[in-house]
């Protein structure tokens, strides 16, 4: 086999691809949250609770309805995302001109709840969730065995990251969007409806957060700390990526999964600190963040 | 400047008031009042919730009620308290209840950290405590107190049961993938002195964190090793959660997996189709008899799912303490040692039982085999019963240091 200074090249290779598995996984979960967190300037701490009831949502209607994966993809995100527009419109939207802390503690508040309830309901154990028929198996390369279903993240990733990207960047709604962060009043003289933009973006960035959801679905027990274990991670992500910047966020998250799985392999024991340590150095050299514009 | 020096000083003073209280509070010892008072305090919503949580105060509340829900002429009371799995909160918790609150035996306990921290509390207030979730080994060896009664299992018992036979049937080489905590690494290096004993070896280990989603690292890692064998020395949604890893990456297909620690509700959540044929340890079956169906068809009305090992062998030392409470006719902690220790626990849970000197109670532990998807008549039923291991061969030999 391939070695050098006791290093396995075919097992380091395999490491870096699950880390880039896990990382398009982690820039799928953080474009959500970068868009209500650098758009918005809304701390949602029920990120992680909305990811968490994608994947409840997913099980439940396999369960009961036999709803299959295929039409989860695109269930789950829009009830998901409606949950989100209901959060905004009734809890978020009264304390909007507050300090940024009271929807902190609102979403953080929510969260716990949100999780205890699915934990009384549910049990703390997690649930399996079927990989669907086409995406069972896997393919042999020279270095690992790479399960279908771990490539279709990537590419499923991918071509979520890149077109959000797009969509707010690109596109004329993306232009109203970052208008109304800039200057609501300003945009509003133009005729345009502030708060429902505001209300959509959070229904959106929530509905993503269900996406992921149905994605983890397959691979990860679902269980109602699925959502808590996983978002304090992706809020580091955000941080080290750049408030507002969403091509920040995918990239960091694409960049933290690499260097997660070389962790891994290297010192597992820091594996579950590793991102924060980035975290902690990146804030200390460029206080916002390597993507992020001084405001 | 002023501010600083001023709050500087508050600081120290609270901090010496506060190493005071400690040096007071570990001289206290427990009340012998005439009135007994179990604590439960178990992972109320945590990871660990479903093994040792809520079921394991409904479990003690029934056999509080199943006593007759007296003794020494007065009410037996019930309090619990979530230990959030976390250390320090437990042994607050533990130091408020036997301090101040006058609680006479701490149960339930989950997560070896956790069980650590509260014995310490305990062992010096003279309290008796009745672990029920958690599996290090240390309670009746390194730690070991005359306060101690371990019921359900330990990490020994689990290795004796499930690794030894896999290593003389000719799986030689192992691989660890264990949980980062006391308890993983108990269970590593108990599992990894029979491997040795019996002629194979360990070629790799990795320490994953508690928590950890996502193990497709560590199985390629394992799948790089050359091992013939795969071990999860974790526990809850970690062995769940590595197991289904290893069936994507396909390791399943030419590797043994063994789980070391899996409990009811971590059995029904594995995928049937991965986890059929895999077999485990454990100290109790609901399904294996009728005087076991009995108990757990009320503990199941009660609580809402069926009971795991830890439940039962809530009820089962609870009972068997309240018995000796009886029998004494004092909550005095060392009389009721002394007589549980002298009367051998026999109920569903405890069978052919001792419970030993050490803390250690000896029972029979079952080797099971995880049933196949069509072989499985209702969603409970997800074992079957290869083998009864009796307790003198599952559990290790008691350490003379160690008998009180």
């Amino acid at each position: 086999m391939a070695t050098f200074l006791g290093i396995n090249f075919f097992a380091l290779f395999g490491q870096l691809l699950i880390g880039l598995i896990n990382g398009s996984f982690y820039a799928l979960l953080s474009l959500g949250l970068a868009i209500i967190f650098g758009l918005l300037r809304i701390i949602n701490f029920a990120q992680g609770a909305m990811y968490m009831l994608g994947a409840f949502v997913a099980l439940l209607g396999f369960k009961y309805m036999g709803m299959s994966y295929w039409v989860a993809l695109f269930v789950v995100p829009v009830v998901v995302g409606l949950v989100g527009i209901l959060i905004q419109r009734f809890l978020i939207r009264p304390i909007a001109n507050e300090d940024h802390l009271y929807s902190l503690l609102l979403t953080f508040g929510l969260a716990l709840m949100i999780q205890g309830m699915f934990t009384h309901w549910f049990g703390s154990s997690g649930q399996s969730y079927p990989v669907p028929d086409v995406l069972k198996g896997g393919m042999r390369l020279p270095f690992m065995y790479l399960p279908n279903y771990r490539a279709w993240i990537i590419v499923v990733s991918v071509l979520v990251c890149f077109s959000t990207w797009w969509m707010i960047e690109k596109t004329k709604l993306g232009v109203y969007l970052r208008a109304g962060t800039e200057n609501p009043q300003l945009l509003q003289a133009f005729g345009i409806n502030v708060p429902l933009i505001v209300t959509l973006t959070f229904g959106f960035g929530v509905g993503l957060a269900g996406f992921a959801g149905v994605m983890a679905a397959p691979v990860y027990s679902v269980s109602p700390d699925m959502g808590s274990n996983i978002l304090i991670i992706v809020f580091a992500i955000v941080v080290i990526g750049g408030m507002g910047s969403i091509g920040g966020a995918i990239l960091t998250g694409l960049g933290m999964g690499i260097v997660e799985g070389l962790t891994k392999y290297f010192y597992p024991e820091a594996s579950a600190t590793v991102i924060f340590l980035v975290m902690v150095i990146v804030l200390m050299i460029k206080p916002s963040g390597l993507f992020g514009k001084n405001t | 400047m002023q501010f600083q020096k001023k709050t500087l000083s508050t600081l120290i003073t609270g901090v010496v008031v506060a190493t005071m209280a400690t040096t007071v509070a570990s001289t206290a010892l427990a009340t012998t009042d005439g009135k007994v008072k179990i604590g439960v305090l178990a992972d109320m919503g945590g990871t660990y919730a479903d093994l040792c949580g809520p079921g394991c105060v409904v479990a003690t509340r029934m056999a509080i009620e199943d006593f007759g829900g007296q003794v020494l002429g007065k009410d037996i009371e019930l309090v619990s308290a979530d230990s959030q799995l976390k250390p320090d909160i437990a042994s607050s918790v533990a130091r408020k209840w036997v301090e101040n609150e006058d609680v006479d035996v701490i149960g339930g306990l989950v997560s070896s950290a956790v069980t650590g921290a509260v014995t310490q509390v305990t062992n010096s207030s003279k309290n008796i405590t009745l672990i029920t979730g958690s599996g290090s080994n240390a309670f009746t060896t390194s730690a070991c107190s005359p306060y101690i009664a371990h019921w359900t299992y330990n990490v020994v018992a689990l290795a004796n049961g499930t690794v030894k036979p896999m290593v003389s049937e000719g799986k030689n080489k192992w691989f660890f993938i264990t949980a980062d905590y006391a308890f993983g690494h108990a269970l590593e290096a108990a599992s990894m002195k029979i491997i040795e004993a019996n002629g194979g070896e360990t070629v790799g280990t990795v320490r994953a964190p508690l928590g950890t989603t996502d193990f497709s690292s560590y199985v390629l890692q394992a799948q790089a090793s050359g091992a013939n064998v795969v071990a999860l020395a974790n526990a809850g949604n970690d062995t769940v959660n590595a197991l289904s890893a290893a069936a994507e990456f396909g390791l399943t297909d030419y590797m043994d997996i063994a789980g070391l620690l899996v409990f009811t509700p971590n059995a029904q959540a594995m995928d049937p189709e991965t986890a059929q044929g895999m077999r485990l340890t454990t100290g109790f079956y609901w399904d294996m008899d009728d005087q076991t169906r009995a108990w757990s068809t009320r503990f199941e009305a009660l609580h809402g799912a069926i009971p795991s090992m830890s439940h039962a062998g809530a009820y089962s030392a609870t009972m068997h303490y309240l018995k000796a409470v009886k029998a004494v006719g004092t909550d005095d902690s060392d009389a009721v040692m002394k007589q549980m220790k002298n009367t051998k626990p026999d109920d569903f849970f405890a069978r052919n039982a001792t419970f030993r000197a050490d803390g250690r109670m000896e029972h029979d532990m079952l080797l099971v085999e995880i049933k196949e998807a069509a072989d499985r008549k209702s969603k409970n039923d997800i074992y079957n019963i290869v083998e009864v291991i009796p307790g003198n061969k599952a559990y290790s030999p008691m350490l003379p240091s160690c008998a009180f």
